[in-house]
Parts: structure tokens; sequence; C-alpha cells
């Protein structure tokens, strides 16, 4: 079964929110809500690089780990997605969370925080696929109508690549050796270390 | 001896079926969706490109689009 992922290219990622806006209007997330946003490194300066984030869909996802009633689960297609009849809205999984994907509605009496909401993968929830219960707690459940999340298919350069783990990771692959490069992609060092000098493998440093 | 013997087989069976009352301690609800190949059933929203209920038309379905919708190299016809 093929596994859903997320992955943004911020050689091409424009800062043009055109994926937030997709996802906001989808789904009809309210204010203050943002399941996906743009974030954008060193502002201003030259070469800075901006990515689009939300929930990474995490194959070992910490929210999942700490949420005290068990709200979360995986679906098949490797989804993390969160039943909002269980969550008690504690805010645990925003801590947790490396990416800050939890996102709480404060519409609240004396600013009272709601269930958490956050990005579905445009997969749903636990209601049946396409009922408006689903659709009312959840939005549009676009994989259940043989589409790919909003955000990923509006980017308008494509920077924002969604959809089978091993798909996207080969998309992604092809266009860093298009564009001549290797290791020194930004992020990818980061990712996966520096090259040593020279050529073979990789030496093993001291930390 | 015999009475021995079996009071101690019965103590090995005992101390090893000890964890098997234990509930498992995986991360994860009780709560699980129906897998998405299922389909909506609503089929003016629903891409004509898979048959709903087919889990292969179903992933079939997902690399296509992945590949035609968002790989530019594929699309242009080359390299």
């Amino acid at each position: 079964m093929a596994r859903m992922k997320f992955i943004c290219d911020a050689e091409r990622c424009i800062e043009c929110n055109g994926c937030v806006t997709a996802c906001k209007a989808e789904h009809a997330v309210p204010w203050g809500v943002n399941r996906r946003r743009v974030v954008t490194l060193n502002d201003g300066v030259p070469g800075e690089r901006s990515i689009s984030v939300a929930c990474m869909h995490c194959s070992d996802a910490p929210c999942m780990a700490v949420c005290p009633v068990d709200c979360f689960y995986r679906t098949e297609e490797g989804v993390v997605l969160h039943d909002k009849d269980t969550c008690i809205g504690c805010g645990y999984c925003s801590y947790a969370c490396p990416f800050g994907a939890p996102q709480f509605p404060s519409s609240g009496t004396f600013g009272m925080r709601g269930k958490m909401d956050k990005c579905t993968f445009c997969a749903g929830g636990p209601e049946a696929h396409g009922s408006a219960a689903e659709n009312d707690k959840y939005g549009r459940n676009r994989l259940a109508e043989g589409k790919l999340p909003a955000c990923a298919e509006m980017c308008a350069t494509k920077a924002l690549l969604g959809g089978d783990g091993d798909v996207v990771a080969d998309i992604f692959r092809t266009r860093v050796m298009m564009r001549n490069k290797g290791s020194e992609v930004w992020g990818w060092g980061t990712a996966y270390g520096k090259p040593s000098s020279g050529s073979g493998a990789p030496k093993a440093t001291k930390s | 001896m015999k009475t021995l013997l079996a009071t101690g087989a019965c103590l090995v069976v005992l101390c090893g079926l000890a964890a098997c009352g234990e509930k498992p301690q995986v991360a994860g609800s009780s709560v699980q969706g129906q897998p998405a190949y299922v389909g909506t059933g609503v089929v003016p929203y629903t891409d004509a490109g898979w048959k709903a209920g087919d889990a292969t038309s179903w992933e079939e379905q997902m690399r296509t689009r992945t590949q035609a919708g968002q790989n530019e190299y594929v699309r242009s016809g080359g390299k």
C-alpha cells in the first residue's frame, strides 16, 4: 500500500501562498486555523528560502505518542488522522509536533480551545467517506475521490509535491539531477551529511 | 517424583502464560477509518480513472495522477 508523503522543493517555492489558499478553500477552514502555511527562512536576505509546511504525517508521530485520549490513528495509506469526537483539546500534540501542525480554533467561551484541527492529507476522518459529518469536521476527502491533496495539485511551480512517498521522492530526485545538483542542494546536507573531499565513501568523524 | 515433575511443568506453563493477559501498549486509537480505495460513492466528484473498491486500481490512479500532475518532465515529454 502507498505511503502518502509531502515534500517541498525550496528551490521552487515562490512564497505565493497558493497552497494555503487552496487548503482553506477546499476544507472551509475557519479564521485563525491554518492547516498549512509558508515559512520563509532568512527573509529579505539574498538566498532566502521558503517552504510550505503542514502535518508531515510522520511514520513515528509524536502527536500520537503524547495524546492522553488516544484520538490519533494511522490509515492504511500512512496518513495520520484524528478523531475530533475523542479529542479534548488539551494541546499536548501541539507541544509535541516539531512542525506546528496541530491548530486550535479559539471560538469558545473565554477563549477556550476547541477541538484540534490539522492537515488531513485531504483524507477526511473516521466518519464514512464523503459523508456530511466528515465534511463538517474534517473537510473534503479527496483521496477517496481518487485525487491528491489540493495544496500539492494547486501549487503553481510544483514546489510542493504530495502523493506516494516513493513516487514524489523519484520526482524530486529527477529535478535535483536535472539541475546538475547533488549533495549541495539546500537541505540535503542536513538530512544526509556533507560529502567528504575527494571520491570514495564518506569518512566517519567524531562528534 | 511424578507429582514433582507435573507440578514443575505446571509452574513453567503458568509462568509462560503470565504475559498473555497483558493489554497491548501500542500508541494508536482503536478508531480506524475506512481505507481510501473504498471511495466516497459520490460519483460527480470522483475521478474517472479508477474503480472504487479496488485497491490496486486506486494505487495506480495515485501514481498516474502524481506523475501527470506534478512531474513536468513527464508532461513535457522529455528531459
